[in-house]
């Protein structure tokens, strides 16, 4: 499978992202410069952690302008699977692509660590692999990631099992624990925590690659 | 507003043969500072030594290079940034971590790691902790969004730095051999090129600040804290690294302290050539910029660049691409002259050999015994209660975790972190070639307070073993000498005994020193900080799953490798008990055996790759007691029974060095390697789930629940700030 790593100028997880599709689960993978207007007809898309365009304003909202993610909401109209992580989640927040808004940690500080986080649903091209209700231990890094929204969508998320991920020790405030959402036709995904950081046993976890081989597995059967 | 010296007024007027310009005295004054001449230190920095085989760069370039093999290198050096993290904490930190980082990268490196050395007056003073939190914050703003994983430092609390916080930046790159590259303005005729942030009017005089004591005064000072952009840096290092792969540059560096004057003049001294610029052609974010302003402005985020003639857009198409401003603004020159012109007038015209090489170097006097701040004799002491002592330990402001620093830091990006913050060494593995590199950042102001050079000795050893108890052997070091007034003797004797015992540690355990930063005039309101020498130690292993400080398992073997040490009271006035429990400093720093160390080093070594060790820590700061404790954080505890003729206070708390508490399934195999290096390995002991009971000759000392041990020990820090009101 050919995955498309979207590189904006301030990404800087894309590298990260790009090793663990490639070295961690030996996919083939390749970086999407921003102004590129296509995808190059990629197998699924990431939209990787960083600071997009510095995000001095607001994360992501200047990245939603960029030409890639013109390409992006194509693929995405097209049924193409589009996963979204940190910088990722905020952008395709920004974009209209997933609801809701990521705001300041409650404590209003960067929080870097390992969280655990419940999968909610199994019923996700990026799920598919996990059991369910399985806890994964990810890592989170942000400093706005408090996901908020008003409470007829947060209804409307969980009656139509779009909530993939919760927090079993919240780390930013986010209401109903949400660390992960789905878009209504389940193949948009964003997530605050790094699935890609936990992809190598040497670093500590490997549940992070439930999430990127469901969607190996997703791709095949397609 | 010149700091020059009329012996070194004399000294410009022979070399121009004139009287200088307004501008070529400013220019003057920013490079022959104390922070960009090293003029006090210099005489002295030539005893450490700088060669090894594996050292590909010394010191003198912006970083130092060693060698690890399969083709690639590491470049890594740390600097300080204290004079402006006290004016404007956030901003100075910020820029701290930015300057160091373009170090590394401007030799064509990418940064794979950054430690920290914090040193902040008691929090109880809400002005400190105000500062901590802006450093702190500055750190991981910068860091973070650079996207350059923060793995390791260290956080001491003490009053000498009221007033005078120490903030010191390592960073370390990697890069194969034939990308390194260096600051030279080579080829006569070449263009010089500026890249980069526009130039502004912050942080003017920047280098002479940071060449000043503090006085009442000082904080008004702040525009002269330079203002940082991370988003921009990172622009910056993948347009670099980018247009260095076009093979069109010849030389490259950063524009740091004193800014486009330093580079120029730097670039041009080590490539024996002149360079002449034109300051109409420099991009300025402000308007009515003086020739004396552009050329001391210390606006962040810029480089110069040496590039091939006739191949300038292959560098421009690059930077376009990243959306920085690229503009050639001279050109190099035959005749060793830094010629700086405006709008076509010449408004200087200084020999770039002597500008940037022939600063004065000063003798100063230090025939006088270094200050100390204590005297020599224990004081009476006698405990009630041994538990209490450790938990005060464990919650007091040195040892407590630092969790609540280091979780505002990406420590994970790049995945590259196998040890991060709270282990005994940092550990980034090097995904090209198999091998990691483990890094260690320390200093103890109280041991140097009592003996500069013991104490400074001790941080070498100190360092080496944390980078040891990881597996990898140490191979190079890097030093930031944070010091008082050097114009008073007793001051700069505690410099010189610091450096010859940094000279004299790194020899012994063949870690050459590759560069480094001093930073002098550490002094507020006529107080001289304690001499605080921060060492930074590099060491290389292969790549494998780390050994970490928790116990494991239940019913494992606690060992001691080194022993119990020894102790007497005149050594145990250093110590953290001292400081937290009797809250007094007195007599010598812990005694130290050069060569029983090195040998414990080579054992533990051998014991962790040997995969024989479930879990190692090296006992530092608090002695056994603390450390057994630290093991112990993860829930499993253990019961540990030693026969010592020690007073239970020292031999609980005292730090004697050269000991590593490890736990095994295999302790006669942990005997067999500690005999073969003829070091003790003590079985002191088995862990046990939830408990933490230490004993002499069957007498109990400590007993207490790791619960509680945790529980003081995890949110000291956090409580402590939000106390404050």
């Amino acid at each position: 499978m050919r995955f498309g790593v979207v590189v904006f100028p301030g990404s800087n997880c894309d590298h990260d992202a790009w090793y663990a599709i490639t070295h961690n689960l030996g996919q083939q993978a390749e970086m999407i410069w921003h102004d590129s207007p296509s995808l190059g007809g990629v197998d699924a898309v990431i939209l990787p952690g960083g600071f997009a365009y510095g995000d001095y304003l607001r994360c992501g909202a200047i990245a939603k302008f960029s030409p890639v993610m013109t390409a992006v909401r194509r693929f995405a109209g097209q049924g193409g699977l589009v996963l979204g992580i940190c910088n990722g989640f905020q952008i395709l927040v920004e974009s209209g692509l997933l609801p809701g808004a990521l705001l300041r940690n409650r404590d209003l500080k960067f929080v870097c660590r390992e969280v655990p986080v419940r999968v909610e649903t199994v019923n996700t091209p990026f799920t598919s692999a996990a059991r369910p209700a399985q806890t994964l231990r990810l890592p989170v890094a942000h400093g706005e990631g408090c996901y908020f929204a008003d409470e007829d969508t947060l209804d409307r998320l969980e009656r139509e099992d779009r909530v993939v991920l919760r927090y079993l020790d919240n780390p930013n405030g986010s209401l109903r624990d949400i660390a992960g959402i789905c878009n209504e036709r389940r193949n948009v995904m964003g997530l605050m925590p790094h699935p890609e950081r936990a992809a190598d046993a040497l670093l500590g976890s490997t549940d992070g690659r439930v999430i990127l081989e469901s969607m190996v597995h997703s791709l095949v059967a397609q | 507003m010149s700091d020059l010296t009329p012996f070194e007024r004399e000294k410009i007027r022979s070399i121009l043969k004139r009287e200088p310009t307004e501008t070529e005295l400013g220019i003057f004054t920013v490079m022959w500072s104390e922070h960009c001449s090293y003029k006090s230190s210099r005489l002295h920095l030539k005893k450490l030594p700088t060669r090894g085989p594996r050292v590909l760069v010394g010191p003198g370039e912006n970083a130092g290079i060693i060698d690890i093999g399969d083709g690639y290198a590491i470049a890594f050096k740390i600097e300080s940034h204290n004079h402006p993290s006290f004016i404007e904490p956030f901003q100075g930190a910020a820029t701290g971590v930015g300057g160091i980082l373009r170090d590394i990268f401007t030799m064509g490196a990418r940064p794979i790691a950054v430690m920290d050395a914090l040193r902040f007056g008691p929090l109880e003073d809400p002005g400190n902790a105000r500062i901590l939190e802006g450093v702190v914050s500055g750190i991981a703003h910068y860091g973070n969004c650079f996207g350059v994983p923060t793995v390791g430092g260290e956080c001491v609390f003490e009053a000498c730095y009221n007033g005078n916080p120490l903030v010191n930046v390592f960073a370390l790159g990697v890069f194969r051999h034939d990308e390194i590259f260096y600051g030279r303005a080579s080829g006569v005729g070449n263009p010089v090129i500026y890249v980069g942030a526009k130039t502004g009017r912050d942080g003017i005089h920047g280098a002479s600040m940071a060449s000043a004591a503090f006085t009442a005064e000082s904080k008004q000072k702040r525009p002269n804290v330079q203002v940082g952009d991370p988003f921009l840096e990172k622009l910056l290092l993948e347009a670099c690294l980018e247009a260095m792969k076009t093979g069109a540059i010849v030389g490259i560096q950063d524009m740091g302290a004193a800014g486009l004057t330093c580079s120029t003049c730097e670039m041009g001294s080590r490539a024996g050539t002149g360079v002449e610029i034109e300051l109409a052609l420099v991009p300025q974010r402000e308007t009515g910029m003086t020739p004396y302003e552009i050329m001391l402005s210390e606006s962040q985020e810029r480089m110069l660049i040496v590039a091939e003639k006739g191949r300038e857009e292959e560098v421009f198409r690059v930077f376009r691409k990243w959306g920085l401003d690229a503009v050639a603004i001279g050109r190099v020159t035959g005749d060793g002259m830094l010629r700086v012109k405006n709008h076509g007038v010449v408004e200087a015209e200084i020999p770039n050999r002597e500008l940037a090489d022939q600063a004065p170097v000063y003798d100063r006097p230090h025939d006088v015994p270094p200050y100390r701040p204590a005297g020599m004799d224990a004081p009476q002491f006698s405990s009630p209660d041994l538990t209490a002592d450790l938990l005060k330990l464990l919650g007091s402001g040195d040892i407590c975790s630092k969790q609540w620093i280091w979780r505002q830091y990406d420590y994970m990006v790049r995945t590259n972190t196998i040890a991060g913050p709270g282990a005994d060494a940092a550990v980034v593995r090097i995904k090209e070639t198999g091998s990691s590199v483990a890094m260690s950042l320390d200093g103890n102001a109280r041991y140097c307070a009592l003996s500069p050079r013991e104490g400074t000795k001790l941080i070498v050893a100190e360092c080496c073993r944390n980078v040891s108890t990881a597996g990898a052997t140490p191979v190079a070091a890097t030093n930031n000498l944070n010091f008082g007034n050097p114009e008073r003797p007793e001051i700069m004797a505690q410099l010189v005994e610091s450096i010859e015992g940094l000279a004299e540690a790194c020899e012994f355990f063949e870690t050459p020193i590759t560069g480094g930063n001093v930073s002098l005039y550490n002094e507020t309101l006529g107080e001289s900080i304690w001499p605080t020498p921060v060492v930074g130690i590099v060491g290389l292993m292969r790549t494998a799953a780390p050994v970490t400080i928790p116990f494991k398992e239940e019913g494992r073997t606690v060992m001691l490798l080194g022993g119990l040490g020894s102790c007497d009271e005149i050594r145990f006035g250093g110590t953290q008990y001292a400081k937290a429990v009797l809250e007094k400093l007195w007599g010598l720093p812990p005694a130290l055996d050069l060569d029983y160390e090195k040998r414990v080093q080579a054992a533990i070594r051998e014991i962790v790759n040997g995969g024989l060790a479930e879990s190692a820590h090296d006992i530092g700061d608090g002695g056994l007691a603390v450390a057994l404790a630290e093991c112990s954080m993860e829930g499993i505890g253990a019961a540990v029974e030693v026969a010592s003729g020690l007073r239970p206070e020292l031999l609980l708390f005292h730090e004697g060095p050269s000991r590593v508490i490890l736990s095994t399934a295999v302790p006669a195999e942990v005997e067999r390697i500690a005999r073969a290096h003829g070091v003790e390995a003590l079985r002191a002991g088995v862990t046990m789930k939830g408990i933490l009971r230490i004993g002499n000759d069957s007498m109990t000392l400590v007993d207490c629940p790791v619960q509680q041990l945790r529980q003081v020990w995890e949110k000291a820090l956090e409580n402590q700030l939000a106390a404050r009101v």
